[in-house]
């Protein structure tokens, strides 16, 4: 891995004084990365790309929106019907909302499969959990941005779950909403932080690719690279595989854009905001419908603590518990794989997950089979999240005898039958 | 297998958030086949021009059509001298002149179709406190959209089912959430002549209009479709290549 | 960056070509669909179809007496329309191509003598030249003088003095009556 000779003079003048075409080689090209990743390791660099491709259309969308109530809902449908490409732009934008959301759930099973949060990682795993935090929140904000009646709606209970912060929530609400409600002020805000935030998930993206680098990737056997043997150079093995799996990406996305582009939208958005009239049934998009469902879990008081104020704290709970993951995890043993135990209760937490957004998206006095009200499989569900996190980590770690791990990577490659490219 | 069950994640979490507002009562409407739906679909030109004549005779003396200009009926296949006629039938509202009054004048192909009503009050006033909503996107804005579009014209009943008890001045309707509609059923046997001789049943009308208003959503769908084919079939045999080369540079490992 | 892994011994001749011609054609498809995906980007910028739909304006001359004239909007750009006085005329045809800075005849500038229509935007800077109200200076030649930089225009809106480089542009249009023009 030295650092290579430069024979074009003018990358070489530059390359003395600011070695950009070093570092470029030395984190793309040469970069040693684990020979044995599978596709689900895809999932970083595709969340990276649509990072880019959200924030293209984001800026060409702005140049035709217009942030202001009277007026969204219909600069909206003008770049829909007037504007060159626009229903494309904001098709592509739209859909990958939700792609992103995909791809980024993806990437955290995975993390979550393989350990791959464990010693030493734990600040690469944080900064993706501030990352998934500030994706939620620019959806979120995105989600207004068209003015109908969900973003409208959206807004307001969103803006409102603040109001149980003790003293102060009425404060900080009316300070969200710069008035009296979600008005003009608010929309304004939300268009203008939504502009601001993807620049930060960059820069976070930046800091999390950094001490991704720093130990590189963790691998399906959870065991780090102990020699040249273990590894292969990123390019031109990663970049032709990451590129591959972004085709894939790109018929799926372009399936929904072209041919089912409101396959993810609520009807009622399509209806202009209306402050008067609350649509049947709120729900937020499907990516944000576990937290939701874990919000309306607590109908109960805790001693003094109002109902409400505690199913905001479990909502914002659900994910900042993912902060202390790296300490609750007790496991000596990264990966799955040689994890019997946890290997099935991960398929428990991912099929607890399924039912929560599934709950979430379903009115919570509604009965499933005719019996049970969803209400109760929520709070069960809910239960289950957080003692997946408090209770079955730490004892698994303790409890659990797990398999034997390889000596390292090559040798599992060797002793494995020569396998398919790629594969598990 | 563990990518089927990501799939299945997405399904379900996608189906649970369609069958979400369906709790409203009123009966599920029946897929019919339309000439938009499917890959390939296209709009119907001739029911096109019918569906415009009955929104224009009788869905617009209570239902703007804001987000739809004159200019845009040449995706219906009207000539540009067509539209200048069409629109030179209604006047509008421009202004203030160089005395600082409003006046009206005939439209023009790049006006808006007209507004029913000045504002939303006088609407509610002129229909016993019910507002006419705009049918520009109506077709995506409910759910089941031009299948709902269509039962929801046809689904008028002339008496309420015994023992259900109706509000004044409301029509019942099988397909309306809660069944009580205040709109009267608006279109009748003969209701408007058709100027290509259809006959015009409220089945037909009903279609008609349906096809119209699809087209109102989303005037562009055609353009879409066709680009779509072209990026798919480019897609597909760009990440095919791509994996033959994924293939082939990998190979080198083993 | 030769790297032992590349360098695999294995690998023929053979199976090398067809993976570099593998390379160039997977290379070659992805830049073009890469290039392709920018037309939306730059056509996203292009005038829109709302704002090409009023690309023309219809003007009704029949308010405008000998003499006055009118300043109206067409492309977001001023447009001067003025009924000539038939002094006016005669000057602007009697002048010697030898005296116009860029010359052109009075009558390639009209479609009807009366009539001058043209683009109110200086060749200079972009100014919008003084003298389409009574009372304002006309300049040295008794058609339109743009104040920023001093340009002075003639009857027929040809430059004659002053840094300007050209004649004030004549729009596109045409009479659909007497007493209408369509600009556009």
């Amino acid at each position: 891995m030295a650092t290579p000779t430069w024979n074009n003079p003018i990358v070489k003048w530059i390359d003395y004084r600011l070695p950009v075409f070093s570092f470029m080689h030395h984190e793309l090209v040469d970069y040693p990365t684990p020979r044995n990743l599978n596709y689900w390791w895809n999932f970083g660099s595709l969340a990276g790309i649509v990072l880019v491709i959200m924030i293209a259309t984001g800026i060409w969308l702005a140049m035709h929106y217009m942030p202001h109530v009277d007026y969204a809902f219909d600069s909206v449908e003008r770049i829909m019907r007037d504007v060159n490409y626009g229903w494309l732009l904001r098709y592509v934008h739209m859909n990958g909302g939700s792609m992103f959301f995909i791809v980024v759930y993806i990437h955290v099973f995975r993390g979550l499969y393989y350990g791959s949060y464990k010693n030493p990682r734990e600040i690469l795993w944080i900064m993706g959990v501030f990352i998934l935090l500030a994706m939620m929140a620019t959806a979120f904000m995105g989600y207004v941005l068209p003015w109908g009646q969900m973003s409208f709606w959206a807004a307001t209970v969103i803006t409102s779950l603040f109001s149980a912060v003790p003293l102060v929530g009425d404060a900080i609400v009316s300070w969200l909403w710069g008035g009296f409600a979600v008005d003009n002020p608010t929309l304004n805000r939300f268009f203008s932080l939504h502009y601001l935030l993807p620049f930060i998930i960059f820069a976070l993206v930046f800091v999390h690719l950094w001490a991704l680098h720093v130990h590189k990737s963790s691998n399906p056997l959870g065991i780090d690279m102990k020699g040249p043997q273990d590894s292969i150079p990123f390019h031109p093995y990663y970049t032709i595989k990451d590129t591959f799996g972004l085709g894939v990406l790109m018929v799926i996305w372009m399936f929904f854009v072209f041919f089912a582009p409101n396959f993810f939208l609520e009807p009622d958005n399509y209806i202009e905001a209306n402050p008067l009239v609350t649509p049947a049934h709120i729900v937020p998009e499907w990516y944000l419908m576990p937290f939701y469902a874990i919000l309306r879990a607590i109908t109960f008081d805790i001693w003094f603590i109002p109902a409400k104020l505690i199913g905001v704290v479990a909502m914002f709970a659900s994910i900042l518990i993912l902060l202390f993951l790296p300490w609750l995890d007790t496991s000596k043993v990264r990966s799955a794989k040689f994890r019997p135990i946890y290997k099935q209760f991960f398929w428990i937490f991912f099929v607890d997950c399924l039912i929560l957004g599934w709950i979430g998206a379903n009115p919570p006095d509604a009965l499933f089979m005719d019996t049970v009200p969803l209400l109760i499989i929520g709070q069960i569900g809910t239960a289950y999240y957080f003692l997946h996190f408090v209770l079955v980590f730490p004892l698994l770690g303790w409890l659990e005898r797990p398999r034997m791990v390889p000596e390292s990577i090559s040798a599992a490659v060797v002793a494995a039958e020569p396998p398919a490219p790629g594969s598990v | 297998m563990r990518r089927l069950f990501a799939l299945a994640t997405v399904l379900a979490l996608s189906v649970a958030s369609a069958g979400a507002a369906s709790a409203a009562v009123g009966l599920k409407p029946e897929a019919r086949d339309w000439s938009f739906d499917g890959v390939t679909g296209t709009y119907d030109r001739n029911a096109l021009r019918r569906g415009l004549q009955v929104y224009l005779e009788v869905c617009a003396s209570c239902h703007s059509l804001n987000l739809v200009a004159y200019r845009h009926l040449g995706g219906v296949g009207f000539s540009a001298e067509e539209i200048k006629a069409i629109a030179a039938e209604f006047e509008v509202e421009d202004g203030p002149n160089e005395e600082g009054e409003m006046f009206t004048r005939p439209a023009r192909a790049t006006d808006p179709f007209p507004q029913p009503f000045a504002n939303d009050q006088e609407a509610r006033a002129a229909n016993s406190g019910a507002l006419p909503p705009d049918l520009s996107v109506i077709n995506k804005a409910r759910k089941g959209g031009a299948n709902y579009m269509y039962a929801l014209l046809t689904g008028y009943r002339e008496e309420a089912p015994q023992g259900f008890e109706m509000m004044e001045g409301m029509s019942y309707n099988d397909y309306f959430p809660g069944h009580q509609i205040a709109m009267p059923p608006p279109l009748v046997e003969d209701g408007v002549e058709y100027a290509d001789g259809t006959k015009a049943s409220v089945e037909q009308m009903s279609a008609d209009v349906t096809i119209f208003l699809e087209w109102a959503g989303e005037p562009g769908m055609e353009d879409r479709k066709r680009l779509g084919i072209k990026v798919l079939l480019f897609l597909l045999v760009l990440t095919a290549m791509l994996f033959a080369l994924k293939r082939k540079i990998w190979a080198d490992l083993h | 960056m030769a790297d032992s892994t590349t360098a695999d011994p294995g690998a023929t001749d053979d199976g090398e070509d067809r993976r570099d011609f593998l390379l160039i054609a997977t290379s070659t498809v992805g830049a073009v669909g890469t290039a392709l995906a920018c037309w939306p980007f730059i056509d996203f910028m292009n005038p829109s179809a709302d704002v090409l739909a009023l690309s023309t304006t219809e003007v009704d001359l029949s308010p405008i007496e000998v003499g006055q004239s009118i300043t109206v909007v067409w492309q977001g750009k001023p447009v001067f329309v003025r009924r000539r006085t038939a002094e006016e005329i005669e000057i602007a045809q009697a002048v010697p191509m030898g005296d116009l800075i860029e010359p052109e005849e009075d009558g390639a500038r009209v479609q009807k003598a009366d009539w001058l229509i043209m683009i109110g935007v200086c060749t200079h800077l972009g100014c919008i030249p003084l003298g389409q109200r009574s009372g304002e200076p006309k300049g040295e030649f008794d058609g339109w003088f743009c104040p920023c930089h001093g340009s002075h225009y003639d009857t027929s809106g040809r430059i004659r003095k002053g840094p300007a480089p050209n004649n004030l542009p004549i729009p596109p249009y045409e009479f659909l009556d007497d007493t209408t023009i369509k600009i556009g």
